[in-house]
């Protein structure tokens, strides 16, 4: 008996808050319910949301490009400087343990607060970037980042960046720790260049990490909302808006609860489609490795 | 000059090179890390008037009295508050679920044990985006969502699905570390007289202290810094946490600065502290939940 009394309360809040309210949103996703007044079959629609959602709502799949385009930039720019940094640290250069500690800083605060400073730092009249552009002479150069539909996009990726290289970079530095240190100095003694050691020994072994870390940056990035919500809000224009924030605009904007719900459902069948090819071809390219 | 003397010198000077461009690499990104945080802290010291034209680190005279404002005036005092007591209890109800499910799995076999375990964890195996719609949709259902009149229920229903939230990242963590406790520890307490509670709580329990910090800190970082509940659970400010509250603040008053970056500061600094203290136990949750496969 104990054991089942044990493990009741979590099961108990699993089923509700993971089993039956996602049930509850399958079914709702073929209705078209305002949650006002008692759901009926009068509101029954079939599969008409969701093939609204798939075929004509061209806000959404925007949404879509806009998040993965923040999500192209993380991939690149802030996976490389994550694992730039990690190989540097891993040296036991002077001070490896204060950057470890700082460039951990970042990602333990909260996407608000974060989105709240760079929004000033952003700003176009009292920001300190453009001040400093000023004070270096590219005062031309200056606008306001985030309201400009040039920019608004690209500056949301920064400070996104921003946020999340220190979390890739704990993540290889604990996959570079992984790694023997004697192949690295059998390597050396068959006089493999520091190059080669990096092509055959540090890439492949990190590779697997790799993977995780990609999968994790696009389902962390994909799901982008609070930033947003600190920096853009989704403007200027639309220029900002994710996935999420469209959803929430169907679920309490326009109160299209059923249509929120399909829209969710697709949202979640593309990245969990996304991340097993994912999975699926990380484990394919090291069974090639190996 | 001998070979021998020239090659050790030339390894020292490449040896000298690969530093240099480690720190020319790091140094930049460390500053900018800081950089933020430092604005902020400075910031929160300065007046509406010299926030814009003052550019000095330290402010003279720092104006102290913009915490003040920001914990009564701004309200910050409230979220930071109720931030206080929905981190404690999703702590607590974390901690208490999982370890009690984990000594379950690790110390029974029953009918069914496999299953209930894999179906526990699999949330954190397979990713669910989109599930805040399905919390949503339940949560308006059981009337857990704030509708201007209540507390509890609504409180409730922002702790409840964080709980459940956590729990599987806690048994995760838990469950192999309880595989490791000897068996023999228990046998003699049990000898000695000691009931099954008696174990789990007497012996169980404190021999886990690390893993259970690294299942607090994680939880409490998560807690701390969770926005999207919220932003769907609360209308109003008295129920609301600090970073449902900062939005609230920034959307009322749009530039205030200073009691913004106040408010900001009281928001960060409980964390920052933790992390300072407890590093090692926060990253080791981060690395552990990423490196699962």
């Amino acid at each position: 008996m104990f054991p089942y009394l044990f493990i009741l309360p979590a099961l108990a809040l699993f089923v509700m808050f993971s089993i039956y309210s996602f049930g509850y949103m399958s079914v709702l996703s073929l209705f078209e319910w305002d949650g006002i007044g008692r759901l009926g079959w009068h509101h029954f629609v079939g599969l008409e949301n969701y093939w609204s959602v798939i075929a004509h709502d061209r806000a959404f799949w925007q949404s879509f490009k806009q998040a993965g385009a923040i999500t192209v930039f993380a991939l690149v720019f802030q996976n490389s400087l994550a694992l730039m940094l990690a190989l540097a640290v891993n040296r036991r250069i002077r001070w490896s343990t204060g950057y470890r500690m700082l460039f951990f800083l970042p990602p333990i605060l909260s996407e608000i607060v974060v989105g709240l400073i760079w929004a000033w730092i952003y700003d176009g009249n009292y920001g300190v970037f453009n001040a400093a552009l000023k004070a270096v002479g590219l005062g031309h150069l200056a606008k306001s980042w985030l309201a400009d539909p040039d920019t608004a996009l690209t500056a949301v990726a920064v400070i996104h960046m921003w946020k999340g290289f220190g979390w890739g970079f704990v993540i290889f530095l604990a996959g570079l720790q992984t790694i023997p240190q004697e192949l690295y100095e059998a390597a050396t003694v068959d006089g493999a260049n520091a190059w080669f050691r990096f092509r055959h020994i540090t890439l492949p072994l990190l590779l697997p990490v790799g993977v995780v870390v990609s999968i994790l940056t696009i389902l962390g990035t994909m799901q982008i909302f609070a930033l947003i919500m600190a920096t853009t809000q989704g403007g200027p224009a639309f220029h900002t808006e994710v996935p999420v924030t469209r959803i929430m605009a169907s679920l309490l904007g326009s109160s299209r609860l059923g249509y929120a719900c399909s829209q969710g459902i697709v949202f979640g069948l593309v990245l969990l489609a996304v991340s097993l090819s994912l999975r699926w071809l990380g484990k394919r390219v090291n069974g090639a490795a190996a | 000059m001998t070979r021998a003397k020239r090659a050790l010198l030339i390894q020292r000077m490449r040896r000298v090179a690969v530093h240099a461009g480690s720190h020319t690499l790091c140094l930049p990104v460390a500053i900018s890390c800081l950089f933020p945080l430092g604005w902020m802290i400075s910031s929160s010291l300065k007046t509406q008037q010299t926030v814009f034209t003052d550019f000095s680190v330290i402010p003279m005279p720092a104006h102290l009295e913009n915490y003040v404002l920001a914990w009564t005036k701004g309200r910050f005092g409230v979220y930071f508050l109720n931030s206080l007591g929905y981190t404690a209890a999703i702590v607590f109800g974390v901690l208490a679920l999982s370890s009690l499910a984990a000594y379950a799995f690790s110390r029974f076999s029953f009918k069914g044990s496999n299953l209930l375990h894999t179906l526990l964890l699999s949330t954190m195996l397979v990713p669910v985006p989109g599930a805040f719609v399905a919390l949503y949709l339940l949560l308006n259902q059981l009337g857990l969502i704030d509708q201007g009149s209540g507390q509890f229920l609504p409180r409730l229903g922002y702790l409840l699905p964080q709980i459940n939230g956590g729990v599987p990242f806690g048994i995760f963590i838990l469950k192999p570390f309880f595989d490791a406790i000897p068996k023999e520890l228990e046998e003699s307490a049990k000898v000695d007289g000691c009931g099954v509670l008696g174990v789990f709580w007497h012996i169980m329990l404190p021999l886990a202290t690390p893993a259970l910090a690294v299942v607090a800190l994680s939880t409490t970082l998560a807690a701390w810094n969770e926005f999207l509940l919220a932003y769907l659970v609360f209308s109003r400010h008295e129920l609301m946490p600090l970073q449902r509250g900062l939005l609230a603040f920034q959307g009322a008053h749009l530039t205030d600065y200073p009691l913004l970056m106040a408010g900001m500061v009281i928001t960060v600094l409980p964390v920052v502290l933790i992390y300072l203290v407890m590093q090692r136990y926060i990253i080791q949750g981060i690395t552990a939940g990423a490196l699962k496969g």
